[in-house]
């Protein structure tokens, strides 16, 4: 290149660094109505971040903004959403944000650890114990939730719903078929899917990557029992023992069942296979429900549900919550907006659009379908265990690693490696020694 | 004096530039260097050192081997492929078929496109649905021409599941390579192909002898660009496998890393993982620079 070249090369790269530089930094803020009279409560800009974006879940949203709108007229929310599944996007979004010091007015997460782990531990969360104090929340909220919430002696965040990870659901014609009944225990399950393969039905439909864990941890669920699940979180239970063999023995039996190809079906591909009448079983959390009605299957007439093998008595919670950054711009517009995330008229015109219900026992029973009437009689009566493919139970972390255990395990299926390689994470997690 | 003036308008033009990939390359650089020697993890930093540890923890584990070693698989087919089709393609055209114009442009037009979009599109034709009732894509089309031996569960098959992912890059940057050679074959002079055939050369002696030794360079600069890409292929692999397939099939160690990074948020573990990524495309991209730079010295 000659040197006349370079000089123009030149020429055009700083022109480009001119030009990002003469480049407004902040979109020009929306212009704001002057109040012609002194406002009550709240005013100015909200943010509110999640991953609300399609169906049901940004419809729930919408409902409950209203609700907010109507309390807190003054306020003037942006809806801003990220879009991605489970919020595998916002997540990354958010945590560059957080770091950036510039954290949204209010932003959805996942309740429990990976709150905790990610926010709260790091110093950049306030907690909220005394907004639950203040609204008689502590009566209104079950123990076991408010545990899950905690930590150091505070209460973190403000769930909006409740989803259940432990649900499996059943073609009940498929059933009736082949007169059998939908199994209870982990034997019964290896009973009955040994049967429904004589008859050529696929016993148990299972998905991609996510749902893989997803099953792994409702197995968990099943063998072990609530308590010592629990304590597999807090260090309690040994993940070297007999028990955790017993249950990694049951998910590598459970796999013999499944449809082959799993590998290439998303959650609601997989859930389609119960509907075909392909398959025979789903476990999957309790938005498969929705997807059932979206294809016209009514609950309790077509489909059915029980607690995924051996979990009765259990209830494998997730919530989507809230909490209050450190910082927060409008700090009192996001305690008004956490009011109404914690209010029975705010959960009530989320929650049955969204499909989940309320974290709250206190809901209007009549809005609800009839699976989720069972689920709320199961939250309110069963032992509330956090999920862990769903944030509650464990540090992103630690999650990261069970997950790539749980891959590796599929491939090579080695009972002993894959034990092996839980103990190292819970140790690598620092909740082990 | 006028020569001076020159000189520091070039400095003045030239600094900005300068300036900016000082900070947001080679900074950076360093930065990532010192997190990935940190214990680091979680959103707040924590620069401890902890020496090589991250890296050592890295070497031992199992996905990372597997990491290494789909790289490894797929920069070599990757490349074969992209080389020898680029050849062939450049080969044909170069015989100046009807038409010659628009194949060129056909073939160029993949580069045009990202990654991402080609992830997509390819993530339905290499549906690894097998059973029937599920087939779509190139499975359908195989099932459909009865050539059912060969539905494949491409990248979630067991041990080589990243050469599925060998297909859709090969289609996007054969092209490229196919460019590559073309301008290398049309830089030869035409007097050597016509002494050739004075000599009683056969046309496909003349590409073997004569055309095939003058387009080393041209391979050389192929295998460097490509070689880079490969080693640092990220998106294509986020599209097209979301998770790195089954049991890490077709995982690559930047997958690994965005994971590791911005999903379980130990960012020193990442950071060690793309200086891993950086060490190796340098040992591909260094003495290339250095061999470049001397032949420009020299002439």
């Amino acid at each position: 290149m000659s040197k006349k070249r370079y000089s123009l090369l030149a020429l055009v790269l700083v022109i480009a660094v001119l030009l990002a530089a003469c480049a407004p930094a902040t979109p020009a803020a929306a212009p704001t109505a002057a109040p012609t009279q002194a406002p009550a409560g709240p005013s100015g800009d909200l943010e509110i971040f999640s991953w609300w974006t399609a169906g049901g879940e940004a419809q729930g949203l919408e409902a409950m903004l209203k609700v907010f709108q109507a309390q807190y007229p003054n306020v003037n929310v942006i809806n801003a959403t990220v879009a991605g599944g489970a919020g595998v996007n916002a997540r990354a979004v958010l945590a560059t944000r957080m770091q950036g010091g510039k954290p949204p007015g209010a932003f959805q997460v996942h309740a429990g650890h990976e709150l905790i782990d990610t926010y709260a531990v790091s110093g950049q969360m306030e907690p909220i114990t005394f907004l639950y104090e203040e609204e008689g929340w502590l009566d209104l909220y079950p123990q076991d939730l408010i545990k899950i919430l905690s930590y150091n002696g505070e209460i973190w965040s403000v769930p909006v719903n409740i989803h259940r990870a432990n649900v499996m659901w059943y073609n009940k014609a498929v059933f009736a078929d082949n007169n059998l009944q939908p199994p209870k225990t982990m034997d019964e399950f290896f009973t009955v899917a040994e049967k429904l393969k004589a008859a050529g039905i696929i016993p148990l439909a299972l998905g991609e990557s996510w749902t893989e864990v997803h099953l792994f941890e409702t197995v968990l669920l099943g063998t072990l029992g609530p308590d010592k699940y629990i304590g597999l979180w807090a260090g309690t239970t040994d993940w070297k023992s007999a028990e955790v063999t017993k249950a990694l023995e049951n998910y590598d039996r459970m796999l013999n069942y499944v449809n082959e190809d799993f590998a290439a079906l998303s959650w609601d591909q997989a859930t389609q296979l119960v509907i075909d009448g392909t398959a025979a079983m789903n476990v999957m959390g309790d938005w498969a429900e929705g997807y059932f009605k979206s294809k016209g299957w009514t609950p309790g007439v077509e489909f059915g549900w029980a607690p995924s093998p051996g979990s009765a008595g259990a209830f494998d919670a997730l919530s989507d919550s809230f909490g209050l950054p450190k910082n927060a711009p409008n700090r009192d517009a996001v305690l008004a907006w956490l009011k109404i995330c914690g209010s029975q008229a705010g959960q009530d015109a989320f929650n049955p659009i969204k499909g989940s219900i309320p974290a709250r026992t206190d809901g209007d029973r009549s809005l609800y379908d009839v699976y989720l009437q069972s689920a709320m009689d199961d939250f309110a009566s069963n032992k509330i265990v956090p999920s862990l493919y769903h944030g509650a139970a464990a540090a992103p972390s630690w999650l990261q690693a069970i997950t790539e255990a749980v891959g590796l395990f599929i491939a090579n299926r080695d009972v002993a490696v894959f034990q092996e390689a839980l103990v190292a994470a819970c140790a690598t997690a620092g909740v082990c020694k | 004096m006028r020569i001076r003036k020159d000189r520091l308008l070039a400095i003045a033009l030239i600094s900005p530039s300068v300036v900016a990939i000082a900070i947001f390359v080679y900074a950076f650089i360093a930065w990532t260097i010192r997190a990935s020697l940190s214990s680091w993890e979680g959103l707040l930093p924590d620069y401890t050192f902890v020496g090589l540890a991250n890296f050592t923890q890295l070497f031992r584990d199992p996905r990372f081997q597997i990491d290494l070693r789909n790289t490894g698989i797929f920069t070599v087919l990757f490349l074969v492929a992209c080389l020898v089709v680029g050849l062939l393609l450049a080969i044909l055209l170069d015989l100046r078929p009807r038409g010659e114009a628009v194949f060129r442009n056909v073939y160029l037009f993949p580069m045009a496109i990202s990654f991402i979009v080609t992830g997509v599109v390819w993530r339905w034709l290499l549906n690894p649905a097998t059973s029937l009732e599920r087939l779509s894509g190139i499975n359908l089309l195989f099932h459909q021409a009865g050539l059912d031996f060969l539905v494949s569960r491409w990248y979630t098959s067991r041990n080589f599941g990243i050469a599925a992912i060998v297909i859709p890059a090969t289609w996007q940057m054969s092209g490229f390579t196919m460019a590559l050679y073309l301008a290398g074959i049309r830089g030869i002079p035409e007097e050597l192909r016509e002494a050739a055939r004075v000599d009683g050369a056969s046309e496909s002696q003349i590409y073997r002898y004569v055309v095939m030794p003058m387009l080393k360079t041209v391979t050389l600069s192929a295998v460097i660009i490509l070689g880079h890409t490969s080693l640092k292929i990220f998106d294509l692999v986020m599209a097209i496998t979301q998770e790195g397939g089954q049991g890490y099939s077709a995982d690559v160690p930047a997958l690994n890393m965005w994971y590791t990074a911005f999903r379980a948020l130990r960012f020193a573990r990442g950071a060690a993982i793309a200086i891993i990524i950086l060490t190796t495309v340098a040992v591909l991209i260094i003495p290339y620079l250095i061999h470049t730079l001397r032949s420009e010295v020299e002439q």
